[in-house]
């Protein structure tokens, strides 16, 4: 995004900046990077992260595949997007600026740790000579060199760690120089690192707190960068902030959705990249009456889930593609049983293991048609971190109204993002009212409610509705039935069903005009870079809308007349155009598509890019 | 559960059966396993309504359709994950899960295994009839090597599984065995089943007339019986045999001995007196070995321990957190979290 500078003497104010923090996977990028965006969010600043980590754990000190990156974009503006590229990169080693450097802004700053500059990280870099040396780099971007090693050991000279511990806290050192930078209040660090350390390493917890100052005041004492920056906070709707993630803002629909329909929740997962922390976060929530298990395989995460569903509790289970294939059987016996379901799909980059920390929209047609047999079921996207919670809440109310399955389709890049999110008032979320069939009452398995026609759940411990469901064809009745005219009534009915959830999604909201030369149609973890390169044309004057889609299947019954009413659509994904196939085919409509499978977003840039191309077609 | 008040109906038999017409060929061991549980549901003081029967797929999985009960008939091998989350949501229903030899020790191996070891308060009925029937006489995981069938017309070469052993490599705290040409002792280990906490699994021989006729004669056919099987009762010495009386001597170590008991009293002979509490498992994998036809194959609770159940124990879990946050946590503080400020 482009940044605009008020020049001051030593301060210079700007409306967006975008920092990344890279070093080696043990480096602590991670927590540095959470740290400036806690700083950043509870100053005020919007903002949106990007975490990019390795898959190995640990893998060789100093190699380029070992490098992990944690990257922010925050502002005194609307923040759509983590950013195209870096203002300032901070590289821990060598092979940080070897992968990193390429995606520095022209006159960006650049800060390193010296003393990592060494023969031997070099060499596992790649680096032939040591690139600090190279005057290109010097005469590009704002270099500064800070020898951490000798500086943090130098803070800590008369702390007990060993040398090796005392090492580990130079992130705080990085982070608290670039806490100096941007004219950040050190407070909310500070507090993190003694709510975490404290207790169990009261010398550690020292220790970080002291190299986090010593970073911001040798910015202070030194004036080693010539510059300085800051950010004032963004105009945002009064209320109260919290930041979360996607798979958090998930978690907190799928407890509060549960809780608004009266349920339990029961969630069972496998752990699988990047969807385990939903695990992870639902099991710290038990005091909130969630059940949570660990199953022994993705079959059985979700034949649990369904178990649960079956008697009266509300099941949920979450994975990433490879998982969803194996879950598969299972999610035509929801659809032959009509219970609800919730099933989460964090995509990555596939197929198979694929780049399992990178992300991709690539399962988009698995969730469509990905299973046995003529069995649709509900597919809905979220479009940011923060959107996570109400799709989540959207999942719960579809599973419970339709009595079926549903698939929430996110992805890495809104899973591990991060964004300020305004609290919603719990009493404005509205209850999801769906009553289990009434003791005494006559029971029929498959009787339909005429306007959304599913069926009444009836559930073990209910007195006199005793009845059995399989995966068999059954009869309205739930009698196993071979009736070639009832199976095809039975398929029709499912189907049709599916169908009408389209009554119940709100019209859609176009961004810009109803109308024009080109809509621009996303799904899912595009909408920021869309709506920010659609934003950015509109203000030029140029005829370009877009439109964000929830609702995959079924498609929102508006969608067609929109599209009418515009002379081109371009369809942005991060895979070979999937939505583009589904549109063209429901359509048959001529639809662009525009595809990057590279396990990146989109950058803003691209996508300018792009639509100005179809423009001038 | 509680047992029956004045107020309860009292339940027969009649109460369990479906009008469903029932489709097991005609001679199947299935038809006596149904009816022997149809028996034994009265029995157990609970309301007909608090009864789930889950199955996977195979022959033995029809039996929901033939319960008067919940029933539910899922896909193939993964009736426990079902039946766990039944459990995880109501751990007052009795639940039981009926698999077969394919279904639980073939695709659903895994299932079987873990609910085993999470010692989950469920009750497995595995019908063991070393073939597959529905899909027409393929050998199973079961079969003894060199079966032959349509896929392994030159003979099966691999391994079969022991089932019990099976269960005690997954620590199951409840297992038995029993056979389907015996509806008193089914019965009771059913019973014996229900009563105990945690995971219970039992091991039916079951016959199927039209693929693997007469699997289990030589064990408990009408000519062998007395001969072939060890019926256990927990406290009482090893003692079998018709044509000769002889009893299970064993020192804690490799196999048993049999020995022939001429007239003596089996404290003279030192015959082993069959303790299914023992937590050790070698004394179970003992029993578990002794096999067709060099030993008798014992029939009983070869197994039953005390362990803390799953189900039970989640719910302590739950309860303990919610104590923790003194009370159940409501969605303001849900949604708030720990770390906010005010714009």
């Amino acid at each position: 995004m482009e940044s605009e500078s008020v020049k001051t003497r030593a301060l210079k104010e700007l409306q967006t900046v975008v920092v990344r923090f890279a070093g080696d996977s043990g480096d602590g990028m991670q927590t540095v990077g959470e740290r400036f965006t806690e700083s950043a969010a509870i100053f005020g600043n919007d903002l949106a992260t990007f975490p990019d980590f390795p898959a190995e754990i640990r893998a060789p000190r100093g190699t380029v595949p070992g490098v992990s990156a944690f990257q922010i974009q925050f502002g005194s503006t609307e923040i759509l997007t983590p950013g195209d590229a870096p203002d300032a990169l901070v590289a821990m080693n060598p092979a940080a600026l070897k992968v990193h450097l390429p995606d520095l802004v022209d006159g960006g700053m650049l800060v390193v740790n010296k003393a990592a500059f060494t023969k031997g990280s070099l060499r596992m870099a790649g680096y032939p000579a040591n690139p600090l040396q190279d005057p290109q780099i010097s005469e590009n971007y704002e270099v500064v060199e800070i020898d951490l090693n000798f500086l943090v050991l130098e803070a800590l000279k008369d702390f007990s760690l060993n040398q090796k511990n005392k090492l580990r806290c130079k992130n705080f050192f990085a982070l608290g120089f670039m806490y100096w930078i941007y004219s950040r209040p050190l407070e909310t660090t500070i507090e993190f690192i003694r709510s975490k350390w404290e207790r169990p390493y009261p010398e550690l917890a020292k220790a970080n707190i002291k190299v986090l100052k010593a970073g911001y005041y040798f910015g202070e004492t030194t004036e080693t960068a010539r510059n300085r920056y800051m950010v004032t906070k963004a105009e945002v709707e009064a209320g109260v902030y919290r930041k979360v993630s996607g798979n958090e803002a998930l978690v907190l629909g799928l407890i509060a959705g549960a809780a608004k329909a009266n349920r339990d929740l029961v969630y069972s997962g496998y752990p699988i990249t990047p969807a385990s922390s939903i695990l992870e976060t639902l099991a710290a929530h038990k005091h909130f009456g969630v059940k949570t298990i660990q199953a022994e395989d993705e079959m059985a995460a979700i034949g649990i889930a369904l178990g649960a569903s079956y008697a009266g509790n509300l099941g949920a289970t979450g994975t990433s593609g490879p998982g969803m294939c194996l879950k598969g059987e299972f999610i035509g016996l929801a659809t032959s049983t009509e219970l609800p379901l919730i099933i989460f799909n964090i995509q990555r980059a596939g197929p198979s293991t694929g780049l399992p920390t990178k992300t991709e929209q690539s399962d988009l047609t698995q969730a469509l048609f990905g299973r046995h047999s003529d069995a649709p079921i509900p597919v809905i996207a979220a479009n940011s971190p923060c959107d996570c919670f109400e799709t989540s809440i959207e999942a719960v109310r579809i599973a419970l109204t339709y009595s079926t399955p549903v698939i929430v389709l996110s992805d890495l890049y809104i899973a591990s993002g991060a964004e300020p999110w305004k609290v919603p008032d719990p009493a404005r979320i509205p209850t999801i009212e769906v009553p289990f069939a009434q003791e005494g009452e006559p029971f029929q398995v498959y009787r339909r409610n005429p306007e959304t026609l599913a069926r009444t759940q009836a559930i073990p411990g209910q007195q006199g509705l005793e009845h059995r469901i399989g995966g068999l064809e059954k009869d309205p009745f739930s009698n196993v039935s071979y009736d070639p005219a009832n199976h095809e009534h039975m398929t029709r009915m499912r189907s049709e069903k599916i169908e009408r959830i389209a009554d119940s999604i709100p019209p859609t909201k176009v961004n810009g005009e109803p109308y024009g030369e080109l809509l621009i149609i996303g799904w899912g973890g595009t909408f920021g870079a869309i709506t920010a390169a659609c934003s950015s044309l509109q203000a030029e004057g140029f005829s370009v809308s877009s439109l964000h889609l929830r609702h995959l299947n079924p498609l929102p019954g508006d969608l067609g007349e929109i599209m009418e009413n515009f002379d081109k659509i371009l369809v942005p994904e991060l895979n070979q155009g999937q939505l583009s196939l589904l549109l063209r085919s429901k359509f048959l409509l001529d639809i662009v598509s525009y595809n990057k499978i590279q396990g990146q977003p989109f950058k803003v840039r691209e996508l300018l890019r792009k639509i100005q191309e179809v423009l001038r077609r | 559960m509680a047992p029956p008040t004045l107020t309860q109906e009292i339940l027969n038999k009649k109460d369990f059966v479906t009008p469903n017409d029932v489709r097991w060929c005609p001679g199947c061991g299935d038809y006596a396993i149904l009816n022997a549980l149809q028996r034994t549901f009265p029995e157990l003081g609970i309301p007909k309504e608090n009864f789930v029967v889950i199955s996977g797929i195979g022959c033995s999985s029809r039996f929901p359709y033939y319960m008067n009960t919940y029933g539910f008939h899922t896909i193939h091998g993964r009736a426990p994950t079902v039946a766990t989350g039944v459990k995880l949501a109501n751990p007052d229903l009795s639940v039981w899960l009926v698999t077969g030899d394919g279904d639980g020790l073939g695709i659903g191996g895994n299932h079987l295994l873990h609910a085993l070891r999470r010692n989950i308060n469920l009750n497995i009925l595995l019908f063991n009839n070393r073939t597959y029937g529905l899909t027409k006489g393929q050998y199973s995981p079961t079969s003894p090597v060199g079966t032959k069938t349509k896929t392994t017309p030159m003979g099966s070469i691999d391994n079969p599984l022991n089932p019990i052993l099976f269960a005690l490599g997954a620590d199951a705290t409840f297992i038995a065995r029993t056979i389907d040409t015996n509806p008193k002792h089914m019965i009771e280990i059913f019973k014996a089943a229900h009563r105990h906490q945690g995971i219970s699994y039992i091991e039916i021989f079951q016959n199927c007339v039209i693929f693997n006729n007469k699997t289990w004669d030589s064990v408990y056919g009408r000519q062998s019986r007395d001969d072939h099987m060890l019926f256990l009762e927990a406290g009482k010495p090893m003692v079998y045999g018709k044509t000769e009386r002889r009893g299970v001597a064993w020192t804690g170590g490799g196999m048993p001995e049999l020995l022939p008991m001429n007239g003596a009293t089996p404290e003279e002979k030192g015959i082993l007196i069959h303790d299914p509490t023992r937590t050790d498992s070698i004394y179970a994998a003992m029993l578990a070995e002794m096999q067709y036809p060099d030993f008798p194959v014992p029939v009983g609770v070869l197994r039953q321990v005390v362990k803390p159940a799953y189900d039970t124990q989640i719910q302590q879990q739950l309860h303990a957190a919610i104590a923790r946050n003194g009370g159940k946590g409501d969605l303001r503080q849900l949604l708030y979290g720990r770390n906010t400020w005010r714009v």
